[in-house]
C-alpha cells in the first residue's frame, strides 16, 4: 500500500474534523470524496505532514510518516492546494523555484506541456494568468520537482466545465506518462470515477468505505 | 485644548485619548526627570544599565501589544530592543563619540530604545497581517518542501521593510522638511548651529542602525511563532 491510515483523528477546537478513519491508499490513482466539511482535504495534508494528526498513525511505503523528514517528504509526495498560490513572479521563476528544492535539473517546457500549457507561458507573470492556467501552473510547478505522488486537492473545484475537462484530460496523460500516483480530493463522483481506480469515501470526518472505484461507485 | 476641541469639531472622537496622552505624558515625564535626576547624581554606571533595562522591558510590553497577530512576541521583541540598545550604545561608547557617563548613555539609550520599540513594533504589526492574508501562498510554498524560513521570507522582508522606512524617510528629509528633537533642543539651549548639527547626525546614524538591528531581530525571531518544529503553518484550517 502506497499509504495506510489507522484511527486517524485530528481535533481542531471543539471540532473532531477526522474522526478515527482507517483506509488503505493504494498506488494508482485515488479519489477523496465527500461532502464539503467531510474533513478530506485535511486528510490530503495529513499525507505530506503539512499536519500532523492528534491520534493515530499513517504509514507511507509501510514505513509511519512522522518517521519521514518533513521537507524531504514532501519533494516526493507533492501537494497542489485547492487554490492557485504561486510566488511572485513569471512561471519560469516558480518552476525553477520548486525544481531547486527538490535538487532537480529544471525542464520547464516538458513540465508546462504535461500540465497541458504551452511552452510561451514560461515567461508569463503569474499575476496575469487565469484562474485555470494559475491552476495548471501550480501542477507544473509540483511536476518540476518530479514527484512520486501527486496530492491534488480540488483541481478543478474553481473551473468552468471546458477547464475542468482539460484539467481531467491532463492528468489522465499525467499517469499514462509518469509513473505517477495520484491522491485527489474532489466532491464530484463523477469526477472521481472518470479519474481514480480507488476511492476514499469520507463523512462528517470519518471514512465510510474505502476500495476499488468499480465496486464502491457501481 | 486645541486638539481636543478639533478632535471634538471634527467628531474624530479622540478627546480621551488625547486628555490620557497629556496627563499620561506629564506624569511620566515628570516621574522620568525625577528617576534621571537621581541617577545623574549617584553617578553609577549600574542604575544606568537598571534604568534601560527598565525601559527595554517596558517597550518590548508596549509593542507587543502593537503586534497581537504574532504568537509569543514578547520574547522576540525584548531580545531586539536589548540588543539593539546595547549594540549602539556599545558602539558610540566604543567609538568614543559619548563618554560612558549617566548623563549621556540615559537620554541616548532612551532615545535609541524608543526609536527600536516603535520600528519593531511596525515591522511585528505588519509580519501579523502579512502571515494572515498570506497563509495560502506560505502553505503552498512548504508543500513544495520549502523551509519555514523560505516560505516566510518574502513577508519577513516586507515587515523589516515597514518598520524601517519611516526613519529612512525622516532621515532623508532631516533639515529640508523638519527639525530633529535633538538639534532642536540644543539649539533653544544656545549651542552653535555647528555642534548641534553634529551631534544630531551622530545620533541620527546611531538611531539608524539600532532601528535596523530591532526590526531585523524582531521579525527574524517573530517568524519562527507561526511554524511548528515540523515545518507546519500553524493554527490550521481544517477542510
Amino acid at each position: 500500500m502506497l499509504f495506510e491510515l489507522s484511527e486517524v483523528s485530528l481535533i481542531r477546537g471543539d471540532r473532531r474534523v477526522l474522526d478515527s478513519v482507517s483506509a488503505a491508499i493504494p498506488a494508482g490513482a485515488t479519489a477523496i470524496v465527500g461532502p464539503s466539511g467531510a474533513g478530506k482535504s485535511t486528510l490530503l495534508r495529513l499525507l505530506n505532514r503539512l499536519a500532523d494528526p492528534d491520534a493515530g498513525t499513517i504509514t507511507y511505503r509501510g514505513r509511519p510518516l512522522a518517521e519521514y523528514e518533513p521537507l524531504a517528504l514532501r519533494r516526493e509526495v507533492s501537494l497542489v492546494p485547492q487554490l492557485p498560490a504561486l510566488l511572485e513572479g513569471t512561471v519560469e521563476s516558480n518552476l525553477a523555484y520548486a525544481a531547486g528544492l527538490a535538487g532537480k535539473e529544471l525542464a520547464a517546457e516538458g513540465c508546462l506541456r504535461l500540465a497541458g500549457l504551452d511552452p510561451d507561458f514560461a515567461l508569463r507573470d503569474v499575476a496575469k494568468l487565469s484562474v485555470g492556467e494559475q491552476q495548471r501552473a501550480m501542477l507544473a510547478r509540483a511536476l518540476a520537482q518530479e514527484p512520486v505522488v501527486l496530492l491534488l486537492d480540488e483541481p478543478t473545484s474553481a473551473l468552468d466545465h471546458s477547464a475542468r475537462d482539460a484539467i481531467e484530460a491532463t492528468l489522465a496523460e499525467l499517469r499514462r506518462e509518469l509513473e505517477i500516483s495520484i491522491v485527489l480530493v474532489s466532491h464530484d463522483p463523477e469526477q472521481a470515477r472518470r479519474l481514480g481506480d480507488w476511492v476514499v469515501r469520507l463523512e462528517q470526518g470519518r471514512a465510510i468505505e474505502a476500495g476499488p472505484i468499480e465496486e464502491m461507485m457501481a | 485644548m486645541l486638539a481636543a476641541a478639533i478632535s471634538y469639531w471634527q467628531k474624530a472622537d479622540l478627546e480621551r485619548d488625547i486628555g490620557i496622552a497629556t496627563v499620561r505624558s506629564f506624569v511620566q515625564l515628570t516621574a522620568v526627570g525625577y528617576a534621571i535626576k537621581l541617577i545623574f547624581e549617584a553617578d553609577t554606571l549600574w542604575l544606568v544599565f537598571a534604568l534601560l533595562a527598565v525601559m527595554v522591558v517596558f517597550g518590548a510590553l508596549t509593542a507587543r501589544s502593537r503586534a497581537k497577530k504574532v504568537p509569543g512576541a514578547f520574547w522576540p521583541l525584548l531580545i531586539a530592543l536589548a540588543l539593539a540598545g546595547a549594540t549602539t550604545l556599545g558602539l558610540v561608547v566604543a567609538l568614543g563619540v559619548f563618554e560612558p557617563t549617566a548623563r549621556y548613555l540615559v537620554p541616548v539609550g532612551g532615545m535609541v530604545i524608543g526609536n527600536a520599540m516603535t520600528a519593531s513594533a511596525v515591522a511585528l504589526n505588519r509580519l501579523g497581517d502579512e502571515m494572515a492574508d498570506s497563509r495560502a501562498k506560505i502553505e503552498a510554498t512548504l508543500a513544495l518542501g520549502a523551509t519555514a524560513q523560505q516560505a516566510a521570507a518574502p513577508f519577513v522582508r516586507r515587515a523589516l521593510r515597514s518598520g524601517m522606512i519611516t526613519l529612512v524617510d525622516s532621515t532623508k528629509t532631516t533639515g529640508l522638511i523638519f527639525f530633529p528633537g535633538t538639534m532642536v533642543g540644543m539649539l533653544l539651549a544656545g549651542a552653535s548651529p555647528t555642534d548641534a548639527v553634529r551631534l544630531q547626525l551622530v545620533l541620527l546614524y546611531a538611531l539608524l542602525g539600532s532601528v535596523a538591528i530591532a526590526g531585523l531581530v524582531a521579525t527574524a525571531l517573530a517568524y519562527r511563532n507561526f511554524f511548528t518544529s515540523a515545518q507546519q503553518l500553524r493554527e490550521l484550517e481544517s477542510g
